[in-house]
């Protein structure tokens, strides 16, 4: 039997009047990769948000991992195995690219933490678990053909590797459900063909599940198992990926009522 | 990826072996001695100032620089550290006067009246770190200024430490050897801390509060605890300021000391403890050096030179003296340069 990486049961969000996502229930089964997909304000980076404990949901449950998170603080559900990157790339800027997966590495749960007493010290386990993590950081960045930046400043990566460096940080918390807010948003097409290929690879390599928002659907179409719509904060399909390209309700989501009859790609 | 570059990333950077740090107790210890044989009683009492400046601007670049939660009541911390370690002694003293007369016990008296000012100090700091978990940036600036400001008048009421006549008799017990050895724990606790998983959580804050909370950092626990061991030296500073002035009122502790340690941090560069030192003597030095133009010229141009000093090396320099760099990656360079043959 699989094991269930994420169900969600009536999720709903109300800001005042408007109820920004209704009822969401997904099922994310682990290894699998899993589309969220929607028109703009839709409310899929506010289902990102209830996830990840942002925003605490109105109603509704989310389990993960065998595990109710909601009421849990962000960090508390990253140390409960679901890590996200950020629509708009949220990196530690001014450190350094091994930086910014230490800083992640710090908080995976099977590393220990030391108190401030070893830390002044220096105590020989500091330094070997010290070692440890930045063994560890090094293999994932060279996973992410990012080793030979170990050493620069985040934000003077290309754009493509930003993004990358994201992810790679977002594993280095030893979290087995990735939440990938638009990876590919302002990608070019090569770009986003190697990011394909990183997700994959990053599935295959460290065992986990990945939840992603996208609006390429070359991307969506491509490497999904499952897809979801959400529409004005309910879902109103899901499926495989050529069920949900053939979804009527889909269609009128994207492109109105009048188009109904064409088919869409 | 070769193995001399895997050892090179499996080092922390730049962290000094104890033995240094020993070292430069020793030569703390040595010079203690030395220095009271010949120096002016003038320039020692700048070398005090410098010291225990070193130790306010260090532990403030703690808060200010390293966790980017903008500070402004370092000097009401000092001041909670200073009353309390010159009440402690004080009341102790009076009742012991004759444990004066022996240096060794006094010392040890001392120690612990200081450690008891930079607890009570951190209490404070706890105290001013929860309401920070809701604010930031210029809110918090604005609140830990009122935080100064509430204890500078609640020292004002308080007959027990004087009130408005202040807290005088204070037993001149800071010497050379007290004010460096502090200053050095100072430098040493928050380079250690800085440069470890600790410091990275602090370092995550400034960066990015919502990134590194996603990424499993407690963002809360951090900034409570860098405000603490921040307020921890400040208290300690301000024992060393009591017993070395000897006299004490609230006053002393106003918002413009905070500013002067702000600027120190400024100055020396957010993120650098190489340029906290750096600038915190130089600061000293500058006011002492520009006092004879007083005499010459009759005009107090003191401060607008300070002050245009800064303005220029804002001007010039905006991101401080060292900006975010150590002294150490400056040895590297030259080592590296040295290794690849150039001139």
């Amino acid at each position: 039997m699989t094991q269930i990486a994420l169900k969600t049961e009536k999720l709903t969000i109300q800001f005042g009047g408007l109820k920004a996502v209704n009822e969401f229930d997904i099922e994310i089964k682990s290894g699998m990769i899993f589309g969220l997909i929607g028109p703009n304000g839709a409310g899929k980076t506010t289902v990102f948000n209830m996830l990840t404990g942002v925003y605490q949901p109105t109603s509704g449950s989310i389990i993960g991992f065998n595990k109710n998170l909601v009421g849990l603080k962000p960090f508390q559900i990253t140390h409960a195995g679901f890590a996200r990157t950020f629509q708009n790339i949220r990196l530690f800027k001014n450190l350094t690219v091994l930086q910014n997966l230490q800083v992640a590495m710090d908080q995976n749960p099977k590393h220990k933490k030391f108190g401030l007493l070893s830390t002044l010290i220096k105590t020989a386990k500091l330094l070997e678990s010290e070692g440890e993590k930045t063994a560890e950081c090094l293999s994932i960045l060279k996973i992410f053909n990012l080793d030979s930046r170990a050493e620069e400043i985040a934000s003077n990566l290309p754009y493509g590797d930003q993004r990358r460096l994201e992810i790679a940080r977002a594993i280095a918390t030893g979290s087995r459900l990735l939440l990938l807010d638009e990876p590919a948003a302002g990608m070019n097409s090569k770009e986003t063909a190697s990011l394909m290929h990183t997700i994959k690879d990053v599935r295959k390599i460290f065992d986990a599940t990945v939840l992603l928002i996208e609006h390429d659907m070359k991307l969506v179409m491509g490497i999904c198992e499952r897809i979801a719509v959400l529409d004005y904060g309910v879902k109103i399909a899901e499926g495989t990926p050529s069920e949900i390209q053939k979804n009527p309700r889909v269609i009128e989501a994207y492109l109105g009522k009048a188009a109904t009859n064409d088919q869409a790609r | 990826m070769s193995k001399e570059s895997q050892n090179k990333f499996a080092e922390i950077p730049g962290i000094l072996g104890m033995k240094g740090w020993l070292f430069a107790a020793a030569v703390i210890i040595f010079l203690h001695f030395t220095l009271q044989l010949g120096l002016n009683a003038y320039y020692f009492q700048i070398l005090m100032f410098a010291g225990i400046n070193i130790t306010l601007a260090v532990s403030l670049n703690l808060v200010n620089g390293f966790t980017g939660q903008f500070s402004m009541g370092h000097a009401g911390f000092m001041s909670v550290g200073g009353y309390m370690s010159s009440y402690l002694t004080t009341t102790y003293f009076a009742s012991n006067p004759d444990m004066l007369q022996n240096p060794i016990i006094s010392g040890v008296i001392f120690f612990f009246a200081l450690i008891a000012g930079g607890v009570a100090a951190t209490l404070a700091g706890y105290v001013v770190g929860l309401p920070s978990l809701r604010l930031r940036g210029d809110y918090l600036a604005i609140v830990t200024l009122g935080f100064g400001e509430i204890i500078r008048v609640l020292l004002l009421n308080m007959n027990i430490v004087g009130g408005a006549r202040g807290l005088s008799g204070i037993q001149p017990l800071t010497n050379f050897f007290w004010v460096f050895i502090f200053a050095l724990l100072t430098v040493f606790c928050v380079w250690r801390v800085v440069h470890s998983a600790k410091g990275r959580v602090l370092l995550a804050i400034r960066e990015d509060e919502i990134a590194g909370t996603s990424m499993g950092v407690n963002t809360t626990e951090g900034k409570v605890w860098a405000f603490s061991l921040g307020a921890f030296f400040a208290g300690i500073a301000g024992g060393l300021f009591a017993h070395y002035l000897t006299t004490l009122n609230p006053g002393t502790f106003d918002f413009n000391r905070s500013f002067e340690i702000i600027i120190m941090v400024v100055l020396g560069g957010m993120g650098s403890i190489s340029g906290s030192i750096v600038a915190a003597i130089f600061l000293t030095l500058l006011k002492e050096v520009l006092r004879p133009l007083q005499q010459i010229t009759g005009y107090d141009l003191r401060m607008i030179i300070y002050s245009l000093v800064l303005i220029g090396m804002m001007l010039t320099r905006p991101q401080g003296i060292f900006g975010t760099s150590e002294i150490t990656s400056l040895f590297n360079y030259f080592k590296k340069r040295l290794k690849r043959g150039a001139p």
